[in-house]
């Protein structure tokens, strides 16, 4: 692997780029496998802090490797949040691989992904121009969507260098709520019937142990008991502390509860594969998963990296799909189509093959 | 048939789903805005994707231009024919083809109506967000195209917020299938992409589209202010106060006259804007919220501020909204529209120019907006008949589009670039940006036969005319916002 180049400002990372014939940006490392290929890395953290913040506008611009720690701070002075509740945050990840990773955490349940906010991008494309797309206010539909496309994209199709994201108003309060069930038909039940509820959940997870289901509210506090209540009603469980509440979702948040050093994955699921998807995982000795967002997204910790090909083989019988985010396993699982769009859009960000493919 | 690709195009059509007479193709001609029109070669009627795709097919191999066209309500000329080329209509492809209430999501085929998918929704207590005002006759398949938004976009997002999947026949003949039921993804947003392509890249052909729970319970507020000014500030007060309302729309002087001239909305006395502010949710929350945006409007000094009392009360004051577009139609004989957007925070100011630039071109222009998120929706008011009117509307637009860009906005929130607006591209991407995309275009389609003419700057630029308001919006159907 050949040596780290770090640019520190925009200028450098655009002459970086046009120097290095082939290259993939790094932020702070915290999803490792989507950055293993052996190229010049081109590291992202030292291009770091907020550009323009307008609290008026409910939008920011940061630079790509910008902890989101520091951007989450900045918003929380002014009442503000990322809805779509980052990952890895105490790990230090930044703005940048979060949005190439296309990561986001349980809060997504409420207004959606990385994807549903994110406004603009600035980046360097393969022959070392730098562009921008999208627009910086909270609504535009002037020119081709990059922005979301560069959500999941790992970086092979160019560097982004700053990012613009819309941002919300901070809910008053949260109450954290666990509810328990004895199957995972019943689990898959309680998710899709508090999914399609009147009560507005800010989140509904299933947690990595296989039966706990958490439920988060979030809005003025005064309304949020009386919900809980009529929650509890319905399915037997309690209401979290706020000191329980936070150690659990930093807990979700940061993947303390996946194997260290092995496989971790990211499948995309929809709430009807529940039950199978859970079942697939019990199946699979010691390991673990996080199901998400109402049964919309799964973080899969496997408990031996060999576990991969029969996880791999199960994701394809259901038609899903996954991507590591770190530990030694291929990049993607599941099912995959190659399609001729996907290369002709490659070459036309990036003609020369300067970052890898998705392929690699 | 003389023309060689017309007996190709017959070889899969039946006749009475290939139109080429003259008088059956005039009904084509334009799209929302009138003041662009172009015959087709013929207009092909698939029933089913499978003659989407063979159609799609035969354009690539004969190099035919071909424009997608859902109901024919952009508003920028996104469906404007090609001369040559063939129009492919998708409403035929009208079919839900699955609701599924447990997953919240619908799958749809392109020629669906909006409103179609919320209604069958409804019964599940769903609902689907994006609510264009032509919502009760634009398709699903323009939506995606031009990513369409509306009222509730500040919280709800545009189109491209609730495509999960896509299945699509791209310019080249490749099938896609893009995501499904879940609402994550693995690897690039290819569904973000295509989204807001405006019928550059292909044909959508089945849209997964998410549905969100109804919400419970609402409050709709309606404020009048002396000025615009306070009534931008209200807005403010209310962004300032953590509050995240459905909607926040202002309608100044003239826009509340047409609406009173046509739906007989009333509203408080000698004002010079109302702004209306929903908000939604568990009635236990919006009980909470109501009570500080019901502080926040009697500290902005309105004229006169009211609540909806009931739902009826509620249903007046969006009627009155939404009918203020087409009611301008009874001011004037004609209007443009334009849809730009500023920081919120320069509204007051972007209004007061426009307001000034209206007089200067001596052309009366109301404003009818998403002050939520700085979408303008300046209404030109102009007589067709008039020699030069036409041009010195295009004109006074154009300059309200520059301004927009100029104040950190852009040329358009949800109306799309189209044909109108793609000489302005350039104000807001620079040349090398906008030889990326063209060349992503070409990537999609390296013929240039999908809808080509349309977003980016060119030579063919037809001479405009002028022809009026949209006949649906005259007959009192749809709405502009
Ligand atoms: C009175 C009025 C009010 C309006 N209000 C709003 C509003 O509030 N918000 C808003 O955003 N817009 C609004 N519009 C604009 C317009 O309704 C939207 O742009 C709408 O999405 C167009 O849908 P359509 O079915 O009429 O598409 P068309 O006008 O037929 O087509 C629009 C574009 O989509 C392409 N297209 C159509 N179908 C497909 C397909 N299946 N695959 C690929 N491309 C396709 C066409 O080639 C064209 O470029 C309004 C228009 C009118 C006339």
């Amino acid at each position: 692997m050949s040596a780290a180049l770090t640019p520190a400002s925009i200028a450098e990372l655009v002459e970086a780029v046009r120097s290095t014939p082939q290259l993939i940006a790094v932020g702070a490392g915290t999803k490792p496998r989507l950055s293993a290929v052996n190229v010049t890395k081109l590291s992202t953290t030292a291009l770091r802090g907020l550009v323009e913040y307008e609290p008026s506008e409910f939008t920011f611009t940061a630079l790509t490797g910008t902890p989101l720690r520091e951007i989450i701070a900045a918003l929380a002075e002014r009442g503000q949040y990322l809805p779509f509740d980052p990952m890895l945050v105490d790990a230090g990840a930044t703005l940048g691989g979060t949005v190439v990773a296309g990561l986001s955490g349980p809060g997504r349940f409420r207004f959606g992904g990385v994807r549903d906010f994110i406004l603009a991008v600035q980046f360097v494309d393969g022959a070392g121009r730098l562009l921008r797309m999208g627009g910086k206010v909270v609504k535009n539909a002037a020119g081709f969507d990059l922005p979301k496309f560069f959500v999941g994209s790992l970086g092979r199709f160019g560097v982004l260098t700053e990012i613009t994201f819309k941002v919300f108003p901070r809910p008053a309060s949260r109450l954290t709520l666990k509810v328990e069930a004895n199957t995972i038909e019943a689990t898959a039940r309680i998710l899709t019937e508090a999914a399609n509820s009147r009560w507005e959940l800010d989140a509904l997870d299933l947690l990595p142990d296989g039966s706990s289901i958490c439920l988060r509210l979030a809005g003025p506090s005064a309304a949020l008991e009386s919900l809980a209540d009529e929650i509890l009603a319905r399915w037997p469980g309690r209401k979290l502390t706020e000191a329980e509440a936070d150690v659990l979702w930093a807990e979700l948040r940061e993947f303390q509860w996946a194997h260290t050093g092995l496989p971790l994955l990211k499948v995309a699921l929809a709430p009807g594969d529940v039950v199978a998807f859970h079942q697939t995982i019990a199946a699979l000795d010691g390991a673990r998963a996080h199901i998400s967002a109402g049964g919309n997204v799964a973080f899969v910790s496997l408990a031996a990296a060999d576990q991969f090909a029969a996880l791999d083989e199960k994701l394809r019988a259901l038609q899903l799909s996954g991507v590591t985010l770190r530990g030694d396993a291929p990049l993607w699982s599941g099912t995959r189509t190659a399609s001729k769009i996907s290369h002709a859009v490659k070459a036309a960000l990036d003609s020369e093959n300067r970052f890898p493919s998705l392929d690699d | 048939m003389a023309h060689p690709a017309l007996q190709r195009l017959a070889e899969l059509l039946p006749p009475e789903r290939l139109l080429v007479q003259p008088q059956q193709l005039a009904a084509y001609e334009s799209d929302g805005l009138t003041a662009f029109r172009q015959r087709p070669l013929a207009v092909a009627i698939p029933e089913t994707s499978d003659e989407v795709i063979a159609l799609v097919r035969l354009c690539h191999e004969l190099e035919l231009p071909f424009v997608a066209r859902g109901s024919g309500t952009s508003l920028s000329g996104g469906s404007l024919p090609v001369a040559g080329g063939v129009v492919i209509t998708l409403n035929r492809l009208n079919h839900i083809l699955k609701l599924d209430p447990a997953q919240r999501i619908a799958v749809v085929e392109p020629g669906v109506i909006n409103t179609q998918v919320t209604l069958s929704a409804a019964p599940h207590g769903l609902h689907y967000a994006p609510d264009p005002s032509s919502q009760s006759i634009c398709t699903i398949g323009g939506n995606v195209a031009f990513n369409s938004g509306g009222a509730h976009c500040l919280k709800y997002g545009m189109t491209s917020n609730h495509v999960l999947g896509l299945k699509a026949v791209l310019a080249t003949g490749e099938v896609v299938d893009w995501g499904g039921a879940s609402r994550e993804n693995v690897g690039p947003d290819w569904c973000g992409l295509f989204t807001g392509n405006e019928g550059l890249f292909g044909i959508a052909l089945e849209i997964t589209l998410q549905l969100l729970p109804r919400a419970e319970c609402f409050h709709t507020v309606l404020a009048g202010y002396r000025t615009l000014e306070q009534a931008g500030d209200a807005v403010a007060a209310v962004i300032a106060s953590g509050l995240l309302p459905g909607a926040m729309e202002i309608m100044d002087a003239l826009a509340l006259e047409a609406a009173v001239a046509a739906v007989h909305a009333e509203y408080p006395p000698d004002c010079e804007a109302v702004l209306i502010v929903e908000l939604e949710g568990p009635r236990e929350v919006v009980s909470a919220d109501r009570v500080r945006l019901d502080e926040i409007i009697a500290a902005s000094s309105p004229v006169e501020a009211r609540p909806a009392r009931d739902a009826e009360e509620r249903l007046a004051i969006w009627k009155g909204r939404r009918s203020a577009f087409s009611a301008v139609g009874r001011l004037s004989p004609d209007f443009i529209v334009q849809d730009g957007v500023v920081p919120r925070r320069r509204l007051g100011e972007a209004l007061r120019r426009i307001g000034e630039m209206s007089r200067e071109s001596g052309l009366r222009c109301a404003n009818v907006f998403h002050a939520g998120d700085g979408n303008l929706h300046p209404l030109i008011l102009f007589d067709g008949r008039q020699p030069g009117a036409l041009e010195r509307a295009e004109a006074l637009a154009g300059k309200i589009l520059k301004m927009c860009v100029a104040m950190g906005g852009s040329l358009t929130g949800e109306h799309g670039i189209g044909m109108e607006k793609r000489d302005y591209l350039p104000d807001m991407f620079s040349a090398e940006e906008i030889d990326c995309m063209k060349r992503l275009r070409a990537a999609f389609d390296p013929l240039g036969i999908a809808n080509p003419g349309k977003m980016f700057p060119g030579p063919e630029a037809p001479a405009l005319t002028h022809h009026g308001l949209h006949p649906l919006e005259k007959a009192g159907v749809i709405f502009r916002e």
